[in-house]
């Protein structure tokens, strides 16, 4: 006794105890219906993927292009007759009293040195190099600073200053961040395009192996719309037993990911991949996006179901 | 009950298969449709059943004109309509209860409700014992028995059935006829399709209806 036939037998009967155990008129399995389960599962996996990492590299681009809009940096130039510290101080004060920013940091001997140490080592006297002074300017996202007018004040105390507000890199950000989610995007609707394609094929091949059972319903006087029923909830239940197995697995696969990235972090790789990518985190969009696929393709096999049934009977009257 | 009217039929381009056939059955009677192998006695039996639509001809059915029926309306004609099919189209995975049942089924009828009925039925053709079988363990008599359960279960005014006792042996044969006479003493119009002239000539009231060569002659 299949489950499916025992629901019906208390559908039927109204959950009586003098219930005879009766088969649904659509066979709950068979060899083409387990083989349609098995494609849609893989499709559903596929376009689950896919749209999983498009969400996950949009949002890391998001990220990527916030985190530079929220910080300004300036650059002290060291001059003949000119105190360098004396001016990097004063310009990070002046900046402070420019409305929008929210603070400046100064960059210490330290933090100069970690920056030029992969270039020069470790063995080099700060002092003694010509190396320009830097200034983190943090902004408020709200109410950004106009950099024209932190150059302005700062133009006339400390002339060796230069601001930069990251606009060349941001915008090269923006290009290389939105032709990666343009490429995902196109790699999705690729996906989405076979996906579709093998559902419906398969889902045909399937009603096919079905097409006496819808001439044997319409024989004996059954209504298109009941023979349609039988085949839509059958092939429904089909494309969301695969369409589940599928996103679930989906998710499985981003989680192992995300586990592997944080477990990965403190490794130079694991670095670069969380600066590329994040940490492989979903979020609620790319978790949204895995169940519309999966109701895409359950949806999907219950409507080519639909198609063919009443094909299959307008084609015998 | 039906009238054919000049009724013809051909398959694609190929020559008419059937031609000028004029007929009637008036309601509550019982014909033998016979002829020859590959005479047309089943075409014309799918004619009956609305199951192909004529090349030319009328057809008119329980008053109404076949060529106007919808998809919509047909199967309501066809609830009317018992038919069993020369190969019983039974489905493998229902059980021969279920199989019976499907008519009742179809028309939304609960299993409690048609429970009784179904088993009386089957009681009534000889396969009480087989209710929970399948298909393709029933032996051709079996099924034979299954298919005419089928047709009859949900009381049609019309049954149609093609080469019934085809598969079955003689004895079988006359037990099947007894319980198509039976019916047709119930009220129910009969057309057999057969070329088994024995069993013609066990109901001797029956009208014949003879095709030959595409074309029918009615003997009364």
């Amino acid at each position: 006794m299949t489950e499916q036939a025992t629901a019906i037998a208390l559908d039927e009967t109204g959950g009586k105890d003098d219930t005879r155990v009766i088969n649904p008129i659509v066979p709950a399995n068979g060899i083409s219906g387990r083989a349609l389960v098995v494609v849609i599962a893989i499709m559903a996996f596929l376009a689950s993927l896919t749209i999983g990492l498009v969400t996950a590299i949009s949002n890391a681009a998001e990220s990527w292009a916030g985190d530079l809009g929220k910080e300004l940096t300036i650059q002290v130039m060291p001059e003949e007759g000119r105190d360098i510290v004396a001016d990097t101080l004063e310009a990070a004060r002046i900046a402070q009293t420019v409305p929008g920013v929210l603070n400046a940091r100064v960059l210490d001997d330290s933090a100069l040195r970690g920056l030029l140490e992969p270039w020069l080592g470790a063995d080099f006297d700060i002092d003694e190099l010509p190396v320009p002074r830097l200034i983190v300017i943090g902004v408020d996202p709200e109410n950004p600073p106009s950099v024209e007018a932190i150059q302005a004040a700062l133009s006339d105390t400390v002339p060796a200053a230069s601001i930069d507000d990251h606009k060349i890199w941001q915008e090269r950000l923006h290009i290389m961040a939105r032709t990666i989610v343009m490429a995902g995007i196109g790699i999705f609707a690729l996906v989405l395009a076979a996906t579709v394609l093998s559902i419906i094929f398969a889902t045909r091949g399937a009603m096919a192996a079905n097409r006496d059972i819808v001439q044997v319903l319409h024989l004996v006087g059954a209504r298109e719309r009941f023979i349609a029923w039988q085949f839509v909830r059958h092939f429904l239940f089909l494309g969301l037993k695969g369409g589940n197995a599928g996103g679930l697995l989906a998710l499985f696969m981003f989680l192992t990911a995300g586990w592997f990235s944080n477990h990965l972090i403190a490794t130079p790789a694991g670095a670069q991949i969380e600066a590329m990518f994040g940490n492989f985190g979903l979020g609620p969009d790319g978790y949204l996006a895995i169940v519309i696929t999966v109701l895409l393709v359950a949806g999907l096999t219950a409507i080519t179901a639909y198609i063919s049934v009443v094909r299959i009977v307008r084609n015998m009257v | 009950m039906i009238r054919f009217e000049n009724v013809g039929l051909r398959y694609g381009m190929g020559p008419e298969v059937l031609s000028d056939i004029s007929f009637n059955i008036p309601a509550g009677s019982f014909q033998f449709l016979t002829g020859p192998s590959g005479a047309g006695k089943t075409t014309l039996l799918r004619l009956l059943f609305l199951a192909l639509k004529p090349t030319r001809g009328l057809i008119n059915i329980f008053g109404q004109d076949a060529s106007d029926l919808s998809l919509g309306t047909l199967p309501a004609i066809r609830r009317r309509i018992g038919i069993v099919f020369q190969d019983f189209r039974l489905l493998d995975h229902l059980t021969t209860y279920e199989n019976v049942a499907l008519p009742l089924r179809v028309i939304g009828q609960s299993e409690p409700a048609y429970r009784k009925d179904v088993e009386e039925l089957l009681q009534w053709v000889g396969l009480d014992h087989r209710m929970d079988a399948y298909p393709p363990v029933l032996s051709g008599g079996e099924k034979q028995r299954a298919a005419i359960a089928r047709a009859v279960i949900a009381q049609p005014d019309l049954l149609l059935a093609d080469e019934p006792t085809g598969n079955v042996d003689p004895t079988l044969a006359r037990r099947l006829l007894r319980l198509f006479s039976e019916l047709h003493r119930l009220g129910t119009t009969v057309v057999i399709a057969t070329h088994d002239i024995a069993l013609m000539d066990q109901y001797e009231h029956a009208r014949r209806l003879v095709l030959n060569e595409g074309r029918l002659h009615v003997y009364d």
